[in-house]
């Protein structure tokens, strides 16, 4: 089956005042249609620019440096301005994070939705309406006829959400980025919402890149997973294999901050945590960028960068430690 | 919204009443007596005094406020002293003029601005940016009698295209004109209003265009202007529909600010165009010491000033969903 998105080989750069430097380096994976691929990471891991880049969307003062995005087998990086807008919305689209932000406040969600749909579908105002009306149904908006008429500001935070993901939804594309669509939420709220997009993903067979810094949600939506750290992939496989037997340290520290149920009653502990601090892009050393924080660095972490390479069928990591194994 | 804009022209009275006030004071407290000014420099002292009393300005100064406000209360403004007509006859007369300079004057000042705005902040840091920065930076600085002296060199005096002073046909009579097939009318009246509408609005122009250009920067960066792009919309679009839209925000409640620059601008406008309106008249009433007169086109400047300011805030709410007036 050929993949609704392949990444390969992606370099980002931010242009800041003393030259470039890389926010994302060789990043690779690849998606088919009905899969859900996490990318996990703390803040500031580039796991967001991964996203922006997924839609050309990045910042002006990023870019990316080199690589090659295909979308059904068609070379986006490479598209001319229109052929591209022509693709943004339709084929790929994008949950936003904060959606009281991401929403225009001057207009309507049904003008928003509606939007969307005359633009790639050619169609009426009041045909593209009906069809905001109808996404807005699909979220489960309560009242979808009356919403559409509201502004952002006239809704909850979930039901905001839901606005957001209906626009996404809008032109049913074959790939759905959703970058922490959870995290300006209500914890109870967080469970439906991604519910939700689980749901409607399966429903209409799209390909989704979930972007995250909760384990709990990769759990719970992802079928396999991609670690980040600095910038850089340093694990990636199944969602099983992640939560079974993590290979990278870094993976494994992450697990160990992340309290389980029951577990305090058996045999109480600390929460783990990662000493140190994620190491500033632009200062990079020519080692494993998690080497200062690692419990079991060797000299050799610090001088080398290990290769991302496949430790088990299936189960890739970039870390010295397992290269025997 | 009704029993909003009720409320907001019920506060029209005390503003009304505290600009008297304050108006008279500063008449009280500058030099000058209308007068000597009416009788002239070779009047006897006696003659000064007897017309000091007929016109009612040797009355302590709370029975001279007590009396005009007693006279305001039933809509009368006084009788001009110089000109032996009512004040307000008079002012109607010559409001016109001034709210047409005005108006046309604003809708130069947004058309330039917003145009000159919008285009440097899309093209940030080019040629196109910079040179509409530098022509914010003169329309600033340079003054509108200085300005309006050097349109008039060039565009009257130099290229004979326009006239250098005084106003065609009323625009609104000329309009009707123009469609009852005398369009040399409507032309005429463009041909005279066209320089001192310039010079006038050159100062607001630049500082509308700073204004639009720094506000459309900051929303350009705003998330939802990521989201139009995503939804694959193209640039043009979302620039007008989603960045432009919320741009203006700010940008309106200072255009209402400049209504009132105008109508002070026009004092020195009208006079340098020989434009027959309240400015020109403001100047001539403060020069006799036309003390009833002066009051009244105060009164009626703070009025417009008021009212345009309602508009305003009406427009906004209108614009933006999020504002509810109450």
């Amino acid at each position: 089956m050929e993949p609704a998105l392949a990444v390969s080989n992606l370099n980002v750069e931010i242009l800041g005042e003393n030259g470039a430097f890389p926010v994302v380096s060789e990043m690779s994976f690849s998606v088919n249609p009905g899969q859900t691929i996490c990318i996990v990471g703390e803040s500031g891991c580039g796991k967001s620019m991964t996203a922006l880049s997924l839609l050309r969307l990045l910042p002006e003062s990023a870019r990316v440096a080199s690589g090659s995005i295909k979308i059904h087998g068609e070379e986006f990086l490479a598209m001319d301005q229109r052929k591209m807008e022509d693709f943004r919305g339709d084929k790929i689209a994008m949950i936003f994070q904060e959606p009281l932000t991401a929403l225009n406040p001057v207009l309507t969600i049904g003008e928003q939705i509606s939007e969307s749909v005359r633009q790639h579908r050619n169609a009426g105002k009041r045909e593209a309406f009906a069809r905001a009306v109808k996404c807005l149904e699909l979220v489960q908006m309560p009242d979808p006829e009356r919403r559409a008429r509201q502004y952002p500001h006239e809704l909850s935070g979930g039901m905001r959400q839901r606005a957001m993901i209906a626009l996404a939804l809008a032109c049913e594309p074959k790939i759905i980025i959703a970058d922490e669509p959870t995290t300006a939420l209500d914890v109870t709220v967080q469970a439906q919402i991604l519910g939700l997009i689980s749901d409607l993903q399966k429903r209409l067979g799209m390909a989704q890149i979930l972007i995250t810094h909760d384990l709990g949600v990769v759990a719970e939506t992802a079928d396999r997973v991609i670690v980040m750290y600095a910038g850089r992939r340093v694990e990636e496989c199944s969602v099983y294999e992640l939560f079974d037997n993590p290979l990278h340290p870094y993976t494994v520290g992450l697990m160990g901050a992340v309290p389980h149920r029951g577990e305090a009653a058996a045999s109480p502990r600390r929460l783990a945590d990662i000493p140190g601090t994620v190491p500033a892009l632009w200062d990079l050393s020519k080692g494993c960028a998690f080497a200062p924080r690692c419990p079991g660095a060797s000299s050799r972490c610090f001088e080398e960068r290990p290769p991302f390479t496949e430790k088990k069928p299936g189960h890739f990591a970039a870390c010295w430690e397992h290269d025997h194994a | 919204m009704i029993a909003y804009i009720a409320r907001r022209l019920l506060l029209l009275i005390p503003m009304a009443l505290g600009m008297v006030v304050v108006t008279f004071g500063l008449l009280l407290l500058i030099p000058g007596d209308p007068a000597s000014v009416l009788l002239g420099q070779e009047a006897s002292p006696d003659a000064i005094n007897n017309l000091r009393n007929t016109l009612g300005l040797n009355d302590p100064w709370y029975i001279r406020l007590g009396v005009y406000f007693m006279h305001l209360l039933q809509g009368d403004m006084g009788r001009s002293i110089f000109q032996n007509q009512a004040v307000s006859e008079i002012i109607v007369g010559r409001l016109g003029a001034t709210i047409e300079l005005a108006i046309v004057a604003l809708i130069f000042a947004c058309l330039i601005g917003i145009t000159l705005g919008v285009i440097a902040a899309t093209r940030q840091g080019s040629l196109i940016d910079t040179i509409s920065m530098v022509f914010a930076q003169l329309g600033v600085s340079m003054p509108v009698y200085w300005l309006g002296l050097l349109l008039m060199l060039l565009f009257a005096v130099t290229l004979g295209w326009l006239p250098a002073i005084g106003r065609g046909t009323p625009l609104l009579q000329a309009t009707a004109a123009a469609l009852t097939g005398q369009p040399h009318v409507l032309l005429d009246s463009f041909a005279h209003i066209l320089l001192p509408a310039l010079a006038l609005a050159a100062n607001s122009a630049a500082i509308i265009s700073r204004l639009v250009r720094a506000s459309m920067l900051e929303v350009l960066r705003e998330d939802f202007v990521r989201t139009a792009y995503a939804k694959g919309l193209r640039r043009q679009r979302v620039i007008i529909r989603h960045a432009f839209r919320n741009a203006l925000l700010p940008v309106l409640s200072v255009i209402g600010l400049r209504f009132g620059a105008l109508l002070g601008g026009a004092v020195l406008t009208e006079t340098i165009f020989a434009w027959p309106g309240l400015g020109q008249l403001t100047i001539t009433a403060i020069s006799q010491r036309d003390l009833p007169l002066i009051q009244g086109i105060v009164l009626t400047f703070a009025i417009i000033f008021a009212l345009v300011n309602l508009v305003v805030d009406l427009l906004y709410a209108a614009v933006d969903p999020r504002i509810r007036l109450g």
